[in-house]
């Protein structure tokens, strides 16, 4: 596959700032790439120097093949951006706001009909975009960046602000998206969200990458203990203690009594065979150990 | 790269999308349209008559000079004097004395006498000099030598100069100028708020396509104002006669437009949401209509007012209006007009091109 999108010691400073600090990458065709970290990592730079919304101060970016900076016709239309909800023009419908971005690409009005019937909302379609919920304005504005086809999609944080339920539903038009053959670029700064869409993942802090890999290679990479987690009282802490000393750490918080270890199964069959299995969940490491790992510090979203 | 087929398709689907929006945003509506017409109504039916404003007398008993008045001598004396009749002196000393009535005019002998009241001196003047008149009229005519010396009096406008004749321009160049103003600084702004300019960037669409409809619907909307100013201002109840030249207003009105779209431009440019674009709009406008004679003529300004008015467009889109609306003044009197309007749109475009931000950061 050739790569989508070559970076290479990409630099960006505003002032003091280094907003992105010399980051390399590249994206073949038809991957699911994000980039993960919490705000200020520089992501969101990224992404508009990527797109050719900014001049870097030194690097190069390749978007299928050609440089987007400065402002490559060429390019335009084989990608497609979604910038925020927000970016839509004033006191339209979603039928009028989509049909007219799509006319801008030359799409024409039954495609971009068929592009809001494909997000789901069509009984929104005579709806104007300040009425419409925080899920519904990102689905359109996703759909305003799909009309006309492109080979590749930008997403900018597309499940911000959005409640459990709206995330899921638009992790699956996502999902779509990537199969119907796209490459997908997205940043997040929610760990859940990379480590279930990506393919890929860079994790970035302070302007530079730290890690790049499939989220669940970088897990194992760390080599981080399981959680074993039972209810409090069950067994005592002390005999806890005694039993699992030397391969594991318990702690006890008054509500949970939890066994980190890199070996679970003699944990798990040690507190079997004593009855002692209420209430029990197994965790496994996450992104987040990963980040804590890499940076020293807790993952936090308003970091 | 993009044919023309597709410079014609973003320029008119872009300029439908800034139409709806403009026609959904009362606020915006209210503004260019309702409130100027608001100010043309009331101005309207306020001044109606302050053109041919009568002064009211009350006559007590007979007046020869008044009651012997040929038939078409009378008409006239009707355009000035609004006489009543009493028979009692006292009620109407007592009503000038009020002030309800200008003079009180009785005959005593072969004298006309005339009572007013000196704490309305303007209104007094008019009545004495109109007595005096008709007095003298009356000597005339009595004597047996013909006069030798006519006078007539003549306006230089064409019609009678109701105050309708001025406001309707006026106003009208105001709401044109406030309208291309917003337009261009609330699209600017907005647009840059919401990101859509950075989403427009990200697509193929070519700059002449969003300029181009942001001028075209502004103008569009400079020509409704137009029809609708004129068509109320044409009732009867306003009564507004245009001149022959009148649609030279068009040409003009497009240039004013031009010309307030750059200078909202470059209002856009300094201000980061609507609600400070708004503020530093109307701080620019309407400072610029009263200066510019928009509401009230200027002839009695101080020189240096005028002086500053040469410099504001609105002074000269007004002053345009004016000739060709009902001065009756010919096409080639506001070419000036619209070459100086043109002029500034160039100028202070190039300022708003320079100024021009993508976006905030």
């Amino acid at each position: 596959m050739p790569d989508a999108i070559i970076v290479r010691d990409l630099h960006k400073a505003y002032g003091e700032t280094r907003a992105v600090d010399g980051i390399s990458f590249e994206v073949p065709e038809g991957e699911f790439f994000g980039i993960l970290g919490p705000n200020g990592a520089g992501k969101t730079t990224t992404l508009e120097l990527i797109e050719g919304l900014r001049r870097p101060d030194s690097g190069e970016v390749s978007l299928l093949g050609r440089p987007p900076w400065p402002r490559n016709p060429a390019v335009l239309p084989r990608i497609g951006v979604q910038l925020q909800a927000s970016s839509f023009f004033e006191r339209l419908t979603a039928r009028e706001q989509i049909r007219t971005w799509a006319s801008l690409y030359g799409v024409d009005t039954a495609k971009a009909d068929a592009m809001l019937e494909a997000v789901g909302l069509s009984d929104k379609a005579n709806t104007q975009i300040q009425k419409l919920s925080g899920g519904q304005a990102q689905r359109l504005s996703i759909a305003c960046a799909l009309a006309h086809d492109p080979d590749v999609v930008f997403l900018d944080e597309p499940t911000a602000g959005l409640d459990p339920q709206g995330r899921r539903n638009l992790w699956d038009l996502l999902r779509e998206i990537n199969r119907a053959g796209r490459t997908v670029m997205l940043t997040t700064h929610y760990l859940d969200e990379a480590e279930l869409l990506c393919d890929r993942v860079a994790i970035m802090d302070h302007g530079r990458i730290l890690e790049i890999g499939a989220p669940a290679s970088l897990v194992r990479g760390l080599d981080s203990p399981t959680r074993i987690s039972v209810e409090s009282g069950v067994i005592p802490e002390g005999q806890a203690h005694e039993l699992f000393a030397g391969v594991a750490e318990v702690s006890d918080d008054g509500v949970s009594l939890t066994v980190a270890t890199r070996d679970p199964a003699p944990v798990l069959t040690a507190l079997a065979e004593r009855n002692a299995l209420r209430g029990l969940s197994v965790r496994g490491a996450t992104l987040e150990d990963v980040f804590l790992n890499l940076t020293g510090r807790e993952y936090r979203d308003d970091d | 790269m993009t044919s023309t087929g597709d410079k014609g398709r973003s320029l008119r689907s872009l300029s439908s999308a800034i139409t709806k929006g403009y026609l959904r945003d009362r606020t915006a509506l209210f503004f260019t349209i309702l409130f100027p017409l608001m100010f043309l109504v009331i101005f309207g039916l306020l001044f109606r008559d302050a053109g041919t404003s009568k002064s009211d007398v009350i006559q007590v008993g007979p007046v020869a000079v008044l009651d012997n008045i040929p038939a078409e001598g009378r008409a006239d004396l009707e355009s000035v004097l609004n006489v009543q009749h009493s028979d009692s002196l006292d009620d109407a000393l007592k009503r000038v004395r009020d002030g309800d009535v200008d003079a009180a005019v009785e005959q005593r002998g072969d004298a006309v006498v005339v009572h007013f009241s000196a704490a309305d001196q303007v209104g007094s003047g008019t009545v004495l000099a109109i007595f005096r008149d008709i007095v003298q009229g009356a000597n005339l005519a009595a004597s047996p030598t013909p006069a030798r010396f006519s006078f007539e009096a003549e306006q230089v406008e064409d019609a009678s100069l109701k105050p309708i004749q001025y406001l309707t321009p006026g106003l009208l160049g105001w709401a044109v100028a406030t309208g291309a103003m917003f337009g261009a600084a609330l699209t600017l702004v907005t647009w840059r708020q919401k990101k859509v300019l950075r989403r427009l960037r990200l697509s193929p669409v070519n700059t002449f396509s969003v300029v181009g409809a942001r001028i075209g619907v502004s103008i569009l909307v400079a020509l409704a104002q137009g029809a609708i100013f004129i068509a109320l201002a044409s009732l009867p109840a306003f009564g507004l006669k245009l001149s022959g030249y009148w649609w030279m207003s068009i040409p003009l009105l497009v240039a004013g437009t031009l010309a307030f779209l750059a200078l909202g431009q470059v209002a856009g440019s300094f201000t980061k949401t609507p609600e400070a674009a708004s503020a530093v709009a109307n701080l620019i406008v309407l400072p610029m209509a009263f200066l510019s004679g928009a509401f009230f003529p200027l002839d009695g300004a101080p020189s240096w007012v005028l002086n500053i008015a040469r410099v504001l467009p609105l002074r000269h889109l007004v002053d345009g209006l004016l000739d060709v609306m009902v001065r009756g003044q010919g096409p080639a009197a506001v070419l000036p007009e619209i070459g100086i309007l043109v002029g500034f749109a160039v100028a202070i475009g190039g300022v708003a091109l320079v100024l021009f931000r993508w976006d905030d950061t």
